[in-house]
């Protein structure tokens, strides 16, 4: 991995999203900011409601707004301002520069058009090829996920859940975007299905350079495919750094706590350590470290106030009251 | 096995489609120990549900036997059924549809006591409260109704409404797959806990094989109908000896970072149930197919209490 800041693809800083409804305001997403490089994948890893999908959703521009409101921050891709750009413009970008994979393959196409269309309608609106030069693109992308290309004039009931999910990852591709956003793409897959997805997009990452934020919650295809692990808790990024570094130094009591809560496939554990209570209600975060009613390690000093987020070793920050003294 | 529980014999369940009969269960034999845990693996499709709730009567088993405490319990009239099903219950995968959105919490864990016509109205509500609090269900919530609750309690009235009666078995259809890894783990302590203290057997039905190694004895392996492999959990995840065992373990991704583990992959998507040819129905995937493999399969004892229907088993193996 090269240093070189001109490296940088996208850049997040103190973005901050929330949800209003019925009076009520939901905190999705409260200050994140992180950099990715292009060609690195950087792994979102958290649980249901921590505002994993929100932050995607923000970066592609598809909040739905109402309920959802940007409050602030900035999120720049290749130096330009999404956040200010106008929505003529977004619709130029979206497919081509920044694509996504979305979590269930089987609502993300749509059943009245053969898949081979759905690829080259993506094709057609950002490249300039006639409707020949998109069709024999689309054919070509279907090879590369491995489906035959005499299949192109069938529809997505013909298709398998993995195959369907192939065909999400051709039309995600089919521009050669600059950045991937993967929703738990192998969620609704198979185990030995799930194998094959990951390989591919992998083979295709390299081969055409695409950076990527992989949203899972699961922490074994984290250390398979991620160069980067984000660790996100109530809307903030709890713990930042390599793989190597957050899965041989896990800090974070959450984090640590995750990785306590998953059986392992080699060592006998009887018992397991979950982290006690619930996940942080987003409507009425805790004050200080919001993961602190949880936490077995908590002191006075964790529940008001600020914690920063500290650089415990190059790469490596994490934001616990613990760790700042 | 000494002290069995229960037992399927060649138990057979089929399903009548428009385009022929599907083998959902095709001739499946395996026992279950008294205050052991089975794990069923296998993928989406494979029969894992509909093995269990075969095996505990919510389905009628095409042909077969299933013997529970040593008496053949395949054919039984309404009464005796009534009887059985006080000892043999369920925890259904999905806490959000398996509840009834209008029963508050202590209507749920009472509703079986109820139905049972064994007690008193009085020793109903005390025994609901014990169950309420062995599952870790505070007292507030119990006039609370499941759309009040998040998925890790209402995941917990699934359990307490399952042991409310004592029952000795009790199938575990992917009771932990809708939850996040932190409550998924309270989950598990927590059935954990009942095991040892109330001598549950279970038969726990998933697809996460981390989750099937941690909390099951023995497992089953299942593939599109038919029972590839079953061994001590241990054993398993040590010398697993079907190909399909072995691609399946393989591809699950692994928090190790340091051992990066071999993966075999498989070329192929699923064969269809409905009206499968005769022999291995993997046979389509495997890397060591021949044609001796679309000939009906066995499943043969290779060593102590490991069973593997595979007719290359020990070739492969060497």
């Amino acid at each position: 991995m090269s240093e070189n800041k001109n490296d940088v693809l996208l850049s997040i800083k103190d973005l901050e999203v929330v949800y209003t409804a019925g009076g009520a305001t939901v905190h999705a997403v409260n200050g994140v900011s992180f950099e990715v490089k292009r060609g690195q994948s950087l792994g979102l890893v958290g649980e249901t409601g921590a505002g994993k999908t929100t932050i995607a959703k923000s970066i592609l521009g598809v909040l739905p707004d109402p309920p959802a409101k940007v409050l602030g921050g900035e999120i720049f891709l290749d130096g330009q301002d999404l956040l200010k750009t106008a929505e003529k413009d977004m619709r130029k970008i979206r497919g081509k520069k920044i694509s996504m994979i979305f979590q269930d393959p089987m609502t993300a196409l749509n059943p009245l058009m053969t898949v081979g269309d759905q690829i080259a309608e993506v094709v057609a609106l950002h490249e300039n090829v006639n409707k020949k030069q998109a069709m024999e693109k689309a054919m070509e992308m279907l090879e590369m996920v491995g489906i035959p290309g005499e299949r192109y004039a069938e529809y997505p009931h013909q298709f398998s859940g993995g195959m369907k999910q192939r065909v999400v990852i051709a039309i995600a591709l089919a521009c050669n975007p600059e950045l991937l956003l993967a929703d738990e793409p192998t969620t609704a897959l198979d185990v030995t299905i799930q194998a094959q997805v990951m390989e591919m997009i992998a083979d295709l990452q390299k081969k055409l350079n695409t950076a990527m934020i992989l949203i899972t919650h699961d922490l074994g295809i984290v250390a398979e495919s991620c160069d980067m692990v984000a660790v996100i808790y109530a809307g903030e990024i709890v713990e930042l750094a390599t793989k190597e570094e957050l899965f041989l130094h896990p800090t974070h009591p959450y984090t640590i706590g995750l990785f306590g809560s998953i059986p392992s496939l080699t060592a006998d554990v009887d018992r397991l350590t979950p982290i006690p209570g619930l996940p942080a209600n987003p409507e009425a975060l805790p004050e200080g470290c919001h993961f602190h009613p949880r936490c077995s390690k908590c002191t006075e000093a964790c529940k008001s106030g600020e914690v920063p987020f500290v650089e415990i070793r190059p790469g490596h920050f994490v934001r616990c009251g613990l760790c700042s003294k | 096995m000494d002290n069995a529980l229960i037992e399927a014999r060649h138990l057979k369940k089929y399903f009548d489609t428009p385009r022929g009969k599907l083998h959902a269960v095709d001739d499946v034999s395996f026992t279950i120990a008294k205050g052991t845990t089975m794990g069923v693996v296998g993928e989406s499709g494979c029969g894992k549900s509909t093995l269990g709730r075969t095996m505990i009567h919510l389905l009628e088993s095409t042909d077969g036997q299933i013997f529970f405490n040593g008496e053949d319990v395949t054919k039984v009239d309404k009464k005796k059924l009534h009887d059985l099903r006080e000892q043999m219950q369920i925890i259904f995968q999905d806490p959000y549809s398996s509840l009834n959105p209008r029963m508050t919490v202590s209507e749920t864990v009472q509703e079986p006591l109820i139905r049972s016509k064994r007690f008193s109205k009085a020793e109903i509500a005390e025994r609901a409260e014990a169950i309420m609090n062995t599952v870790g269900l505070d007292e507030r919530l119990w006039n609370s109704y499941p759309h009040e609750l998040d998925g890790g309690r209402r995941q917990r009235i699934g359990v307490a409404r399952a042991i409310a009666l004592d029952p000795s078995f009790v199938v575990c259809d992917e009771p932990v797959s809708a939850l996040d890894v932190s409550i998924q783990a309270q989950v598990l302590n927590l059935l954990q806990d009942l095991q040892e203290e109330k001598g549950l057997t279970y038969m726990f039905i998933t697809h996460d094989l981390s989750v099937v190694r941690h909390i099951s004895t023995h497992i089953c392996v299942m593939y599109l109908g038919q029972l590839v492999e079953t061994c001590p959990s241990k054993e398993l995840f040590q010398s697993p000896l079907h190909p399909y065992t072995k691609a399946l373990l393989s591809a699950v991704p692994s928090t190790d970072i340091l051992h990066k583990k071999e993966r075999i992959l498989l070329r192929g998507e699923l064969v269809s149930p409905i009206e499968p040819k005769p022999g291995c129905r993997f046979a389509a995937r495997c890397n060591y197919a021949c044609d001796k493999c679309h000939e009906p399969q066995t499943l043969e004892e290779v060593s102590p209490g490991h069973f593997v229907s595979c007719c290359r088993v020990k070739e492969i193996n060497g």
